[in-house]
């Protein structure tokens, strides 16, 4: 596998949830068509519903396989219970079962069960989805209702779309993360070259904002930001610019609130694709900037 | 009464209605389980008295004491722990703090110590009591930061509480939603909205949770989320409007009661429809 | 000498597997003796994580003292280093190839992971 020409990577983030992050990947996937796309939000993906692939393979993705109790066998000694540090034991009418939202999957019961009453079944979790969109492949996931895990997903979604690119000869993936700072995010970053950061000039955006940039010096992958609803008050705007100045995290766009955004999803459209419009103009001039960042890093 | 404020989808305005209505409640406990990206301090500016950071249990390995056995890598399901000869490797960001190594070890050569997830505050916003908690950046788990914020906040258990829960279906959310009498999943009329409370009301239905929705921004896209609810029987609690005047105060970080007043008697509703519903079993 | 390859399969012939933590088989040879043999890896194929950790626990059971793969990531760096093995990434071709371009110096020892670990 030679390292020379491996696909580049762009990861999409914001730390808080709804500020527009998968929109501007869409806008992205749009512009640099035709590119490889990773919806790594496997909590919520959404990306499918604005690209509309087709899928072509569906890989089953397993959860670690969690404890069960054999009725037959179990004498009701309550030794798992004080084991489990996850309150995994439920304990109704003198019968001892495992709840399966709360099994972390330790098998610590299973281990010390004087009984072997304990044993463990596979999850199916999951799905992770190979497809053709009209920008190009597209990797996204179906993650179960209520699942964990998350984080082993996202690895899969990746990978899957960095072997998807060197196989079809394209230098770019755009990955669209999850918010929050958490398993998931981390899990998303791994191996990106460029994140870019979605934010909302509030109170909120910046907030969660600042923790995300903590999150990329910790793993030294540089960060650009965007500012989505820069309009919305002047005042947390200049202190989003100012703190981006002394974070030396350079803004790269500012979009002002529109309702543009809603329109084109409702018609499964990306916002280049929807009508042209100062928004989409201005993603345009973003995505520009996005490209001469790439070519500078090496 | 616990109600908890979830929603697959994030930015549907979770924090806005959990601070309506802990403000409309009154004397009551508000618990901001985003440990990632907690912000409901930022509309109640509250007076922190308390920190206290949380930890989960890592090994800690007596080289002296180790015979190289490797049970306590053999048990580990996470392989946090790789034995090499007589001595052990520890991972700790792959430890899930199980203590399986602990009680695994003959010799007792582990003892554990504490890896810090994150930090825990609370104190008073007017006469709520408040708790938050900020995950440690890199730290990948924030469920056990997320109970052990919950249990911090149960000293006050008798009294109403109000769980403002991080987006997203997966262990964070059920951990943070899990034990509550009652759901409220807050969305908004577009197609992103529409598929995850979809998925967001599967889960609280797995949980065995009554939910009922709050329709944010009602106007701004379609009516896909009143039909939804129509098919499969879910309350519309409350649609609040699409209004600019909310966003702006909501950027400044003016809770949405300030922005538009005319909207505490909905809130007012929500709690009483939820209440007398739980009443009546 | 004992060294371990990485590979797709379970001989000579086989290509060297890229991955470490979840190569199909490590290959074990004796450059003195040129006996090898194929050790499993398959338990790890599936591990939710620390895949890398494992992988390099079996290879120290082995008694290699060296390790020919494509990619080491850094969890796997810290083990094998830890029991004393040397590591060479950047690995192609067949196992026997690899094996020549290591008894021939060609080989670049590893000073670190090469590539990012994953949760």
């Amino acid at each position: 596998m030679a390292e020379t020409g491996k696909a580049k990577t762009i990861t999409i983030i914001s730390g808080k949830g709804g500020t527009g992050k998968t929109s501007v990947t869409a806008a992205f996937a749009s512009l640099a068509a035709p590119v490889v796309v990773a919806d790594c939000d496997v909590d919520a993906a959404n990306l499918h519903l604005l690209l509309s692939p087709e899928v072509e393979k569906s890989v089953d993705f397993y959860a670690m396989p969690i404890a069960r109790i054999n009725q037959d066998l179990c004498v009701g000694c309550g030794l798992c219970n004080d084991l489990c540090r996850y309150d995994a034991i439920v304990i109704q009418d003198d019968n001892y079962s495992v709840d399966p939202l709360a099994c972390e999957a330790c098998l610590v019961c299973k281990e010390h069960c004087p009984e072997q009453a304990i044993y463990t079944v596979e999850r199916q979790a999951g799905y992770w989805f190979l497809s053709q969109a009209r920008t190009g492949p597209m990797v996204h996931a179906s993650l179960g209702i209520a699942q964990e895990n998350s984080g082993k997903l996202v690895t899969e979604v990746r990978k899957a779309a960095a072997d998807v690119a060197e196989e079809e000869k394209l230098d770019l993936v755009l990955v669209d993360g999850p918010p929050g700072i958490g398993c998931a995010v981390m899990a998303s970053l791994t191996g990106a070259d460029l994140v870019i950061a979605v934010t909302e000039a509030t109170q909120s955006g910046l907030k969660d904002l600042i923790r995300v940039n903590d999150l990329c010096n910790h793993f030294k992958i540089p960060i650009h930001i965007i500012v989505n609803k820069c309009d919305l008050n002047p005042e947390v705007t200049q202190t989003v610019r100012k703190w981006a100045q002394e974070a030396k995290a350079p803004i790269i766009g500012e979009i002002p609130y529109d309702t543009d955004f809603t329109k084109a999803m409702i018609e499964a459209k990306t916002i280049v694709e929807y009508k042209s419009s100062r928004i989409g103009d201005e993603l345009k001039n973003i995505w520009n900037t996005v490209l001469e960042t790439m070519k500078s890093i090496a | 009464m616990h109600i908890a404020i979830a929603s697959g989808k994030g930015g549907t305005g979770k924090t806005t209605v959990a601070v309506a209505l802990a403000r409309v409640m009154g004397s009551c406990v508000l618990v901001d389980c985003d440990v990632e990206a907690p912000n409901a301090h930022l509309f109640l500016n509250p007076d922190v008295q308390n920190t206290q950071d949380a930890y989960v249990m890592i090994p800690e390995v007596d080289d002296g004491k180790c015979t190289g056995c490797g049970e306590c890598s053999r048990v580990c399901q996470f392989n946090a722990l790789a034995v090499l000869g007589k001595s052990v490797l520890v991972f700790n960001e792959l430890c899930h703090g199980c203590g399986g190594c602990v009680l695994a070890c003959e010799p007792k050569a582990i003892t554990e110590g504490g890896r810090l997830i994150g930090t825990m505050q609370w104190g008073k916003a007017g006469n709520l009591d408040f708790y938050d908690a900020k995950l440690r950046i890199g730290e990948p788990m924030s469920p056990p930061l997320i109970k052990a914020l919950k249990r911090q906040a149960e000293c006050l258990e008798a009294k109403n509480t109000i769980l403002d829960c991080p987006p997203g279906t997966t262990c964070p959310m059920v951990e943070a939603v899990g034990g509550a009498d009652y759901c409220i999943l807050v969305t908004e009329p577009t197609p992103f909205g529409l598929h995850d409370l979809n998925m967001a009301y599967q889960a609280v239905q797995q949980m065995d949770i009554p939910a009922g929705v709050i329709l944010n921004r009602a106007g701004m896209g379609d009516d896909c989320i009143q039909e939804y609810c129509k098919a499969n029987g879910i309350p519309i609690l409350l649609e609040i409007p699409h209004s600019r005047e909310i966003a702006e105060g909501y950027a400044a970080g003016k809770d949405i009661l300030s922005s538009m007043p005319s909207l505490e008697d909905g809130f007012k509703k929500v709690i009483n429809t939820i209440s007398e519903g739980l009443n009546n079993g | 000498m004992l060294i371990c390859i990485s590979s797709q399969g379970p001989d000579l012939d086989s290509q060297v597997d890229p991955r470490f933590g979840r190569a199909a088989q490590f290959i074990i040879v004796d450059t003195e003796t040129g006996e090898a043999k194929a050790v499993d890896n398959n338990q790890n194929l599936q591990a939710a994580q620390g895949a890398g950790i494992q992988a390099g626990m079996t290879v120290a059971n082995t008694g290699a003292k060296a390790l020919l793969t494509g990619h080491c990531g850094p969890k796997a760096y810290v083990t094998l280093n830890k029991a004393g093995i040397e590591v060479y990434t950047g690995c192609n071709g067949t196992v026997a190839q690899a094996i020549e371009d290591f008894k021939a110096g060609k080989l670049q020892k590893a000073a670190g992971a090469d590539v990012e670990g994953h949760w």
